[in-house]
């Protein structure tokens, strides 16, 4: 690290001043055995950060991030004009919602009974508990719409081609796993504009043939919508279909970069 | 564009000034005396194996016992200097039958392309969308509340109800077709086509202006959605009948 010449009492008069003391401290800390074993060799919290293109990759190669990003990429894929953001916005989206939906969590039951006195009662007796929820609301609208927007952009740009035909399919997957996540979000503030939009909806998924009936059956929870409904769509909203998701989005990300980082340019 | 990294060029200059201090005989400058900035790697190799082999055959005895590094130092020099005999390490007179230049051989997969540090070009870019986001979602959310009507009742249906907006365009199918062709099949085929867009598109060009016909296609498709969800939402009224929001105002719920 680097210390002032003569450390511990710099001023010449014996003093060691509150910045000497600090910088021990300091050495201290990063040359313990917790910190060496919390961050890798080579990461800028161990050896430091000064601005070269060596340093500039080790941020990259040393952290958790190189699991998403490479240490470089295509110069006109940082510009903002080609991608507008829209997946890495879906991605951002994705994950306000998985925060502010545990939140949620806290003080929401999803029985008939309960749901909706727990939504009222979050707006009126819950710190920031309105502010939360109109956050996951409004995020999930913005994501289905960012989501879309995202699948446009990629067919404008021509990158469902080879060799990204497969991303695009897991892409529409996605986007599929998207309507069924704010779908089923939908049902559990359990008032009316809940249960009649899922009636509207579920209303058509019984007209699927061959299997329709069972389908919304087993769905439902019953012939109706009911309570049983209400805790089924809970746990598809909050488990099953961010876990399906969340591998989907893994298997997207990475097929990103192994199919030779994003597409263009034009 | 590739760029010639600095110790290259400085390297392939100290060379050919020493070559022009000393002028070759037609042994080590032969391939050397190329003046192009992209021969220095293989200008390197090809004088190194003569240059060794030269001081191995003649400096042997010397540099067995003393300092290899300084013999390693001088063997260039001494190389320029022993060029014009060039004799190979067994007496016979080596002869250059002829160049290949890199590439000719050997196929050259990675391009260079152009390319900058994700740290920070596209770090900072991305944390800025991401703050912009937060910041417009927080600021939004503190001004606008999401809906919450009356607790559900199974006895009162309200008029209209509707599906959320992105189904709305299903819902708007469904005053024209029977359920199951516009709650299963349209958008079935909808979601099936799309998937199979890159099996059917296989005209490989990127360009806009060379896909005119995919281009066309998928903005109608997506122009049919955007417009039926549009008249869904702000459209529909009681009975899900006609109307215009400016005279009965909105029947739309997010």
């Amino acid at each position: 690290m680097a210390r002032r010449p003569g450390n511990g009492n710099g001023n010449g008069n014996g003093h060691r001043t509150m910045g000497d003391r600090m910088a021990e401290v300091g050495d201290k800390v990063r040359g313990s055995q917790a910190w060496t074993a919390i961050f890798r060799p080579g990461s800028i919290f161990r050896k430091g950060y000064t601005d070269s293109p060596r340093n500039r990759s080790y941020v990259i190669m040393n952290s958790l991030l190189y699991h998403l990003h490479p240490v470089k990429v295509k110069r006109h894929a940082v510009k903002v004009s080609y991608t507008l953001c829209l997946g890495g916005l879906s991605f951002f989206l994705f994950i306000i919602l998985t925060v502010t939906g545990i939140f949620l969590m806290f003080f929401y039951r999803p029985t008939s009974a309960q749901a909706w006195s727990d939504i009222q009662n979050l707006h009126t007796g819950v710190a920031f508990g309105l502010l939360v929820r109109n956050m996951h609301r409004w995020a999930a609208h913005l994501m289905v719409l960012s989501v879309f927007l995202h699948m446009a952009r990629v067919f404008y740009h021509g990158a469902y081609k080879p060799p990204r035909e497969f991303n695009w399919v897991i892409g529409v997957i996605l986007l599929t796993l998207t309507l069924l996540l704010s779908f089923t979000g939908y049902l559990l503030p359990w008032d009316q504009l809940a249960l009649w939009a899922v009636t509207v909806g579920t209303n058509m998924m019984g007209y699927t043939p061959v299997f329709g009936q069972q389908v919304k059956f087993v769905l439902l929870g019953g012939v109706e919508i009911g309570t049983d409904t209400l805790l089924r769509w809970y746990v598809l909203h909050v488990l099953l279909f961010p876990f399906v998701t969340v591998i989907f989005m893994a298997i997207h990300f990475w097929r990103v970069r192994k199919d030779g980082g994003i597409s263009g340019p034009l | 564009m590739t760029e010639v990294p600095e110790h290259l060029l400085r390297r392939s200059r100290e060379r050919r000034e020493a070559l022009g201090a000393a002028p070759s005989g037609g042994g080590g400058g032969g391939e050397g005396g190329g003046a192009d900035a992209s021969p220095p790697a293989g200008d390197d190799d090809g004088e190194k194996i003569p240059a060794s082999l030269l001081t191995g055959q003649a400096a042997t005895p010397a540099t067995a016992g003393g300092a290899p590094a300084a013999a390693a130092a001088a063997a260039p020099a001494a190389a320029a200097v022993a060029a014009p005999p060039l004799k190979g390490p067994e007496g016979h007179t080596q002869r250059l039958l002829t160049v290949v230049k890199a590439g000719s051989i050997q196929d050259v997969k990675a391009q260079p392309t152009d390319k900058v540090h994700v740290w920070p070009h596209l770090l900072v870019g991305e944390f800025v969308a991401a703050l912009a986001m937060t910041s417009f979602l927080l600021v939004f959310s503190a001004f606008v509340n999401a809906p919450l009507l009356a607790t559900a009742n199974f006895n009162f249906t309200p008029n209209p109800s509707k599906a959320p907006w992105y189904f709305l365009g299903l819902q708007e199918l469904l005053t024209m077709f029977h359920p199951m062709v516009a709650g299963v099949t349209i958008p079935g085929i909808g979601i099936f086509a799309l998937i199979l867009a890159p099996f059917i598109d296989k005209n490989p060009q990127h360009k806009p202006e060379d896909r005119k016909f995919a281009i066309a296609l998928f903005t109608l498709f997506l122009m049919f959605w955007a417009v039926l969800v549009i008249i869904g939402s702000f459209f529909r009224g009681p009975g899900f009948n006609f109307t215009l929001p400016w005279r009965d105002g909105l029947f739309f719920d997010l």
